[in-house]
């Protein structure tokens, strides 16, 4: 498999204009197409600041990005994001608030305004893999917490991104909303085989979806650890119980509780 | 009856309870037309004038719907531009507050020597007064879109363009009507200003020469007019706010 993501030594320092704060020790790291990775580390260790990097958003003050063949240069385009707070639009329908990647999008946009059909359909059909059929026509505040989380990853997803950044997405849902939608989440992967990168701070999660777990020290960020997870796919909450399970958490957990007590 | 029904009774049950009792005072205390007229008294002066309140309405709903319009025109163009752009905030700021803490009276002597007594002052006053929170509102909206919004559709490939017209314009709309239902109240308050200072035609004018004549229940009646005119662009402003951005509700039945 190719790189579809590369960082040599990428590094962030925030200049406050009193101080200036190491975010990111230069980093290298580079994630395969069609990977599934996911970033842990106590807060404010930088999860947020690499993802913001990954997509462009903030420059880094040193080193390369790469996206494909190409060098990062603003904000990267056709990247699908989900954060933790769903940020739907509540002027606009479920279906609306997912087609807007479609609206937006440089590689969609011409098609779509000339004809919205097939998109409507592919968002539908979407919305309709996640159990949201029904709440098409709805509006953001007559869904729960977790049916606009839903909607949110729809969101990332339907314009088919090669790339797409979850940042906490099921971080304010109670914990049997999340594993539900872990396993909604891992099968829209495992069907689409985009390339995901996943931040979170719950273990289980990260060790349940993705393929590699990247610990991450606390501020100023640098990786401390790389763990990959050969848990067999499809996996399941009974599986989350097992002792290979288990002793992935475990070690994830040694390795931040060990970061934890040396700063 | 329901607790629905007493609700929706409640505003009309209020208003003519206010008219019954002042209609009381004014005959218990046997109170002097000349101090405070009867309601009745009104209504009779009303009807005796009914063709020339007409008129004088007539202009004066002219002049504050005009300065209004401008108002609008202008405030959702400034809200916009300080509201997308921190340098024009940053810029424009002292300016505006500065303007703003003008009382706006004193500037219809200014717009009498350059444009003469009669509309123009009136209108011009109408948009002055009214076109401040109409800017800052919009402004508001938009300097307050959450970043995860601008960030999702950043990386989605959106332009600066395409942000505004998405997210940071519909997301004004609740924040643009409220701001409509105080403006058109001040543009009425600047349009009668002017037309009190400098006209000769408007409500304005109108009670000042009821009241130069000693016919204060005419000059009553001018300002009731002026407060059915005010209730009705009112309601018409937040029954359009209640179409246009009915998602900012929430479903609940609240006007103001």
């Amino acid at each position: 498999m190719n790189a579809l993501i590369e960082l040599k030594s990428v590094g962030m320092v925030f200049d406050t204009g009193k101080e200036q704060i190491r975010a990111l020790e230069a980093t290298d790291l580079s994630i395969d197409e069609g990977h599934f990775l996911a970033v842990v580390g106590p807060s404010g260790c930088g999860k947020s600041t690499l993802m913001r990097l990954l997509t462009g958003l903030t420059r880094a003050s040193e080193g390369e990005i790469r996206i494909g063949d190409v060098t990062l240069d603003g904000p990267a385009r056709d990247v699908g994001m989900a954060f933790q707070n769903a940020s739907l639009m509540p002027w606009r329908t479920t279906l609306d608030n997912v087609l807007v990647s479609f609206e937006v999008s440089p590689h969609h946009r011409r098609a779509f305004a000339r004809d919205r059909g097939p998109f409507v359909d592919q968002a539908s059909s979407l919305l309709a893999e996640v159990g949201l059929s029904k709440f098409k026509d709805r509006f953001p505040w007559e869904l729960s917490g977790g049916m606009q989380q839903r909607v949110n990853v729809c969101r990332s997803i339907v314009h088919a991104p090669r790339l797409v950044m979850l940042d906490e997405p099921f971080g304010a849902l109670d914990a049997f909303t999340r594993e539900a939608l872990w396993a909604v989440m891992q099968r829209l992967w495992i069907e689409r085989g985009f390339t995901a990168v996943l931040i979170t701070h719950d273990l289980r999660e990260a060790v349940y979806l993705s393929d590699e777990v990247i610990v991450m020290s606390a501020r100023p960020g640098r990786i401390l650890h790389r763990q990959p997870i050969d848990l067999p796919r499809p996996r399941s909450l009974e599986m989350t119980y097992t002792d290979a399970f288990q002793g992935h958490v475990h070690m994830l957990r040694e390795k931040i509780q060990t970061d934890q007590e040396m700063s | 009856m329901t607790d629905r029904t007493i609700e929706r009774l409640m505003p009309w049950a209020v208003t003519i309870g206010f008219f019954v009792v002042w209609e009381i005072c004014c005959r218990l205390f046997d109170l002097d037309v000349f101090i405070l007229p009867a309601p009745s008294d009104i209504w009779r002066e009303a009807i005796k004038f009914a063709p020339e309140l007409a008129y004088h309405s007539a202009q004066t709903l002219y002049t504050t719907l005009a300065g209004f319009g401008l108002a609008v025109v202008v405030g959702v163009a400034l809200g916009a531009a300080i509201g997308s752009s921190r340098l024009v905030y940053r810029g424009l700021y002292p300016v505006l507050i500065g303007f703003n803490s003008i009382p706006k009276v004193a500037l219809v002597p200014i717009l009498v020597i350059w444009f003469g007594i009669g509309t123009v002052p009136a209108i011009l006053t109408a948009f002055v007064i009214s076109f401040f929170p109409i800017a800052v509102n919009v402004a508001t909206g938009l300097a307050t879109i959450e970043r995860d919004m601008t960030d999702v559709l950043r990386s989605l490939g959106a332009s600066r363009r395409d942000i505004l017209l998405k997210v940071g314009l519909p997301r004004s709309m609740p924040y643009l009507f409220a701001s409509l239902k105080v403006a058109i109240t001040l543009s009425f308050v600047g349009s009668v200003i002017a037309e009190t200072v400098a006209s000769n035609k408007g409500i304005g004018y109108l009670m000042l020469s009821a009241s130069s004549n000693y016919n204060v229940p005419l000059v009553f009646a001018g300002l009731l007019v002026l407060a059915l005119l005010g209730v009705v662009m009112y309601v018409a402003a937040a029954m359009l706010e209640m179409r246009t951005s009915a998602w900012a509700f929430r479903g609940s039945d609240v006007v103001s």
